[in-house]
């Protein structure tokens, strides 16, 4: 990889290549404590390599990193799965009221009243959005929420003594996180087909469903961005079997105010407040992945759970809880800021989100499906998934329609997924982009499928304009490199 | 692309027999489809393998893969110089990119592949 120096008049040189020995940005103040000798003197190096910039130096180099983020805040970015919507600053600036920010998880109920009375509140109003009225805001991530569902499966199972289910049966076009959570709870793996609708082949899952079910576990909408029309047949052939069924609620953002998990037969769910409700997603900061649960298994949900009683607001351990699954209760400033955007659309705010989300999907979808295949002929519900298979006849990969992207100021969408599809370009536009966007993505679109046969070399070549051009990723996996060295 | 002296699985294995060891490798599909391969997780030598269970994972710049088995029984050798240098599966996935050698239990398992006709009109 090579980082140009001085590209468009920015200093693009490393920290570590800008060091000057004995330049510093600090002054220690004085010592004003007895000066003590070290143990043992061999503790100080000096062949360790650290930086020796000034202040300013140190200000210019992150701040210009800073700008050659690549974000929903400057950027269309219709990664799909990922639901990088728009999330209103203001509920960054409630989050961050002293009164919620300023609080430890320590501190005596009787003084932080107000914060589990939000809490409370923001469970009632996931309850209703869900239909699943047992609420535990305590897992800090997608995965995580996945996992202390699964335990919430295993424990009503083994309450029942009906321990021998072990299975988790799983679609192949599922989300990696199913299997591995599914496997970190101590259950077996099994695999059911897709049809060639997308649709979970419901005849291969009625062979599958047994005595040895103990769940099933379905992403709806699909991975494929599909509402799955045989639900209520599914979810009957698992109950059948004595199975439960959990949904990955990671798509919740097609069924805000629209359809309510519960009413379909699901007794347990996820939802990633990070991606629908107003937290900025995949910055690698905190998540929050709240378990939803029917009232008869509220009783196995992980603590604390926010209760009001007659003395007040309280966090209490469920009767049979599955225990702890972090060290406190769980993301709090996300729950914040969820909170606020819930109570700031309301009702009908919420339902708007995902029927936007949903129209501009199809908007996408309509206009593309005469130079792009679909991975499934119909509607799509928040996300379309596109194949690039005709252009890869024709000698240019996804990778290199995604790359080209970029050149045009847009974000790649999600690539090689779901693997069930050829060359899959999944794109999600959220309900937040407007007419405009979405017709120059449209547009681009459609150039680079003409430019599959009037320039492909623009294509393989692609990106051209960012800091980085096109990336060796095969020899960055094969050999990393994970450390600063002068010699390279 | 597909040699017509081995033997073919649905999951894009092939398989190689020299007396009763049977060699095993991805087929040129496979490779194609994955890209370049970046990892690869093969089992221990010694350990047993049924037919089309899964073996190992290979890793690639898209996607982990699961590595199911073409053939059932015990694993006699794996190919480090794979797990070292996986370019190898992109660049001769039939000859020096081959994955695992395993000791045939069972000729019947030979009956449940294809040959590399009817291989390659499954891909079509």
């Amino acid at each position: 990889m090579t980082i140009s120096i001085n590209a468009g008049g920015v200093d693009r040189r490393l920290l570590m290549d800008r060091s000057v020995t004995g330049r510093k940005a600090f002054t220690l103040p004085a010592s004003d404590v007895p000066t003590q000798n070290l143990p043992d003197s061999s503790l100080l190096r000096d062949d360790v390599e650290l930086p020796e910039v000034s202040q300013l130096e140190v200000i210019r180099y992150f701040s210009v990193l800073s700008q050659l983020n690549f974000s929903i805040d400057t950027n269309f970015y219709p990664l799909g799965s990922c639901t990088m919507k728009y999330n209103p600053k203001i509920n960054d600036e409630l989050s961050n009221l002293p009164g919620l920010a300023n609080i430890h998880p320590l501190q005596p109920d009787v003084t932080v009243q107000g914060a589990i009375r939000l809490l409370k509140n923001l469970q009632d109003d996931l309850g209703e959005i869900t239909g699943l009225s047992g609420v535990s805001l305590a897992p800090l991530a997608g995965a995580q929420g996945e996992y202390a569902g699964l335990l919430i499966a295993r424990a009503y199972h083994d309450a029942r003594s009906d321990s021998a289910r072990t299975v988790a049966i799983v679609p192949d076009s599922a989300h990696g996180t199913n299997p591995a959570s599914a496997a970190m709870a101590g259950l077996e793996v099994v695999t059911v087909r897709s049809d060639d609708q997308g649709n979970v082949d419901v005849e291969n899952l009625r062979e599958l469903a047994n005595s040895n079910t103990a769940v099933f576990m379905l992403t709806i909408p699909s991975t494929l961005g599909l509402f799955e029309p045989n639900i209520l047949e599914i979810t009957k052939i698992v109950h059948d079997a004595g199975g439960l069924v959990y949904a990955d609620g990671a798509n919740l953002n097609a069924l805000l105010g629209v359809v309510k998990l519960g009413d379909l037969g699901v007794d347990i769910c996820h939802s990633n407040l990070h991606k629908t409700f107003s937290t900025p997603h995949g910055g690698g900061g905190p998540g929050s992945g709240p378990v939803m649960v029917t009232n008869e298994l509220a009783k196995f949900l992980p603590k604390p759970v926010a209760v009001k009683t007659d003395v007040g607001y309280v966090l209490a351990t469920p009767e049979m809880s599955v225990g702890s699954i972090n060290g406190f209760h769980g993301s709090f400033s996300i729950a914040a800021r969820a909170y606020a955007y819930i109570k700031a659309l309301g009702q009908e705010g919420l339902r708007s989100v995902s029927e936007n989300a949903i129209i501009s999907a199809n908007y996408i979808q309509a206009k593309l499906r005469d130079k792009y295949d679909l991975a499934a002929d119909r509607y799509c519900m928040h996300e379309t998934v596109l194949s690039a298979a005709r252009q890869k006849k024709r000698g240019v990969a996804g990778l290199d329609i995604a790359k080209r992207l970029l050149d045009f100021g847009i974000h790649a969408p999600t690539m090689y997924f779901p693997m069930i599809v050829d060359e899959a370009l999944m794109v999600e536009p959220t309900e937040s982009e407007s007419k405009e966007t979405l017709d120059h993505f449209i547009a681009v679109m459609r150039q680079i499928d003409d430019e599959v046969d009037s320039a492909p070399e623009l294509l393989h070549d692609a990106p051209h304009d960012l800091p980085v051009t096109r990336l060796d990723e095969a020899t960055a996996a094969r050999k990393p490199v994970l450390r600063w060295s002068a010699e390279v | 692309m597909y040699p017509d002296d081995l033997k073919y699985s649905k999951e894009h294995e092939w398989v190689r027999m020299s007396g009763d060891i049977a060699e095993i490798g991805v087929t040129v599909f496979a490779q194609e489809s994955l890209g370049d391969v970046v990892f690869v997780d093969l089992p221990e030598v010694g350990t047993n393998v049924e037919q089309f269970a899964k073996f190992g994972e290979i890793e690639s710049v898209k996607a982990v893969s699961d590595l199911f088995s073409p053939i059932g029984g015990k694993i006699t050798e794996v190919n480090s110089a794979a797990a070292d240098t996986p370019e190898v599966v992109n660049e001769d996935p039939y000859g020096s990119g081959w994955l695992i050698k395993v000791e045939l239990n069972d000729t019947a398992q030979l009956d449940e592949l294809m040959d590399a006709a009817t291989y390659q009109a499954t891909l079509e």
